[in-house]
């Protein structure tokens, strides 16, 4: 343990960027996947098509092939050449995880009975203003569940940027296990420990958006 | 510092590069193991030199041997797609420590190994022997045995050839890419540059050839082999500013290695299968044999 706690501000900042990373890519990905669910029930064909083919590609890529992507492939093609690292590494983990953020929020729209978006309607709402003022909000208080497991996801997730040029966690951990072979199992479980806090601060804060939503819906 | 000068290399230059490189690779495969690489004798009996009870008998009678290198880093231990075995400087000296069991270079049984996984081979006896870029440290010695070293190198410098940096100092503040974990990376931060782990370091040198990072560290050996496999547009810049020294790895089982293996290093160095080795290999790039590095005593 010595290794790691005499040069703690290393621990310290590693996991500081693993942090940066989760909540740029969190931000990023609630945007553009709740669009994308939006998208996929909305009444242009088009753009139905286009979230779907969206997701549907994406979500049966891994994400090392959408990291090899943007940090090996475009950087050859001249793209993202002079990008910031952690730039890239939200554009990887965003696109990635938006299209899982997508299927969630579908399935709590798919949740609102459909009453609701004929009420809407019917008192001459256009198709966003339902979405912003009917429907999303009582679909989002149906999915923190599924969607706090994608977040979790991606906390986790960000672990796969150590191979592509970002000192976080678990890159450092590797340093730190590189250096110090005889003191391997004490450096992991630290690391570990790192994380499991991380997530456990993420679900408790699910939980009490839960808790607190369901209490408003009654 | 970062130089954002957008190289035009046309893609379909890219990709015909890249396919002369694997052809050029294919190229070196089948002649190595038929002209380059040096032959070394095969001990005959060998079985019989080893006390009972060792390890070196144990593997002497039964014919194989399992060897750990790398298969990423061109004159040390590089293995392509097609090839059937490694080359390099590494897996030749395993084909000497096999020779001197007895067991011929085809009876070798090659494990890719990578810098984490080469102290938990040795403990579960995944593998007999690392030869893998291994530096000697305590905190290796710790745990499995290291005997050596073998050869000496140090930490280098690989950037464009129109780059800026030339000495140490002009690494401060640029982005300098290793493999993610290695000692080479935690130095370089120590000089004021940003590191930038990848997984392999063919990975890394892509990022120094299309701009993305200002330069690659590790041994100079590593080094000058990508050099010369593209030097219109790379080069390696300052003196080696660390000392890493290569060690045969094994597992402190059987401690009675530790002897041997320095025994047979040094008859190599004797009767010259060492410099061989060597010239067949990292000797490729342009570089001498170096002096034959002096071996730690095996502790009792």
């Amino acid at each position: 343990m010595e290794p790691v706690f005499a040069d703690f501000d290393l621990y310290l900042s590693a996991f500081w960027l693993t942090i940066q990373l989760f909540f740029w890519s969190a931000l990023a990905s609630l945007a553009f996947g709740t669009l994308l669910g939006a998208l996929r029930v909305g009444p242009v064909a088009v753009m139905r098509r286009t979230a779907g083919t969206y997701v549907t590609v994406v979500r049966n890529t891994p994400l090392l092939i959408v990291f090899i992507f943007i940090f090996v492939v475009a950087p050859s093609l001249q793209w993202f050449v002079g990008t910031p690292f952690l730039v890239k590494g939200v554009i990887a983990l965003s696109l990635y995880t938006s299209a899982f953020v997508c299927e969630s929020v579908r399935s709590g729209i798919n949740a609102v009975p459909l009453g609701q978006a004929e009420a809407a309607r019917a008192i001459g709402m256009t198709f966003g203003d339902s979405m912003r003022h009917v429907i999303l909000p009582q679909s989002f208080r149906a999915v923190v569940p599924p969607l706090a497991s994608v977040l979790i996801a991606l906390l986790k997730n960000t672990s796969v940027a150590a191979a592509f040029g970002l000192l976080e966690a678990t890159a450092r951990m590797r340093g730190f296990t590189n250096a110090n072979a005889d003191v391997r199992p004490e450096i992991f479980l630290l690391f570990a420990l790192g994380y499991i806090v991380l997530v456990e601060i993420l679900s408790a804060g699910a939980w009490t958006l839960e808790r607190r939503w369901k209490v408003a819906s009654r | 510092m970062r130089s954002n000068k957008i190289r035009k290399t046309p893609v379909l230059g890219a990709a015909l590069l890249l396919a002369s490189l694997g052809l050029a690779a294919c190229g070196d495969a089948g002649s190595s193991s038929s002209e380059d690489a040096p032959d070394v004798e095969v001990a005959e009996d060998a079985a019989a030199e080893f006390e009972d009870g060792t390890k070196m008998k144990e593997l002497a009678e039964s014919g194989e041997i399992t060897i750990g290198v790398k298969y990423d880093q061109p004159g040390i231990g590089f293995k392509s797609a097609t090839a059937d075995m490694p080359e390099g400087f590494d897996p030749e000296m395993g084909k000497i420590l096999a020779a001197s069991l007895g067991i011929a270079a085809e009876d070798i049984t090659w494990k890719e190994t990578i810098s984490d996984n080469r102290e938990p081979f040795l403990q579960e006896g995944e593998v007999d022997l690392v030869l893998a870029s291994y530096s000697i440290t305590d905190e290796r010695r710790a745990i499995v045995g290291q005997a050596g070293p073998y050869y000496v190198t140090g930490q280098q410098l690989l950037v464009a050839a129109d780059s800026d940096i030339e000495t140490l100092d002009d690494v401060k503040g640029t982005e300098v890419c290793s493999v993610t974990g290695s000692t080479s990376l935690e130095n370089i931060e120590k000089e004021g540059a940003t590191p930038r782990g990848f997984d392999t370091y063919s990975e890394c040198v892509d990022q120094v050839a299309n701009g993305t990072v200002d330069a690659m560290t590790t041994d100079g050996a590593i080094l000058l082999g990508y050099a010369a496999e593209d030097p219109d547009n790379l080069k390696v810049v300052v003196e080696p500013f660390s000392e890493e020294r290569y060690g045969v790895g094994y597992s402190k089982d059987a401690p009675e290695m530790c002897q041997w293996i320095n025994d047979t290093i040094e008859a190599s160095y004797e009767d010259g299968t060492w410099e061989d080795a060597f010239a067949a290999t990292l000797g490729e790039a342009g570089v001498d044999a170096p002096e034959q590095p002096e071996l730690d005593p095996c502790e009792a």
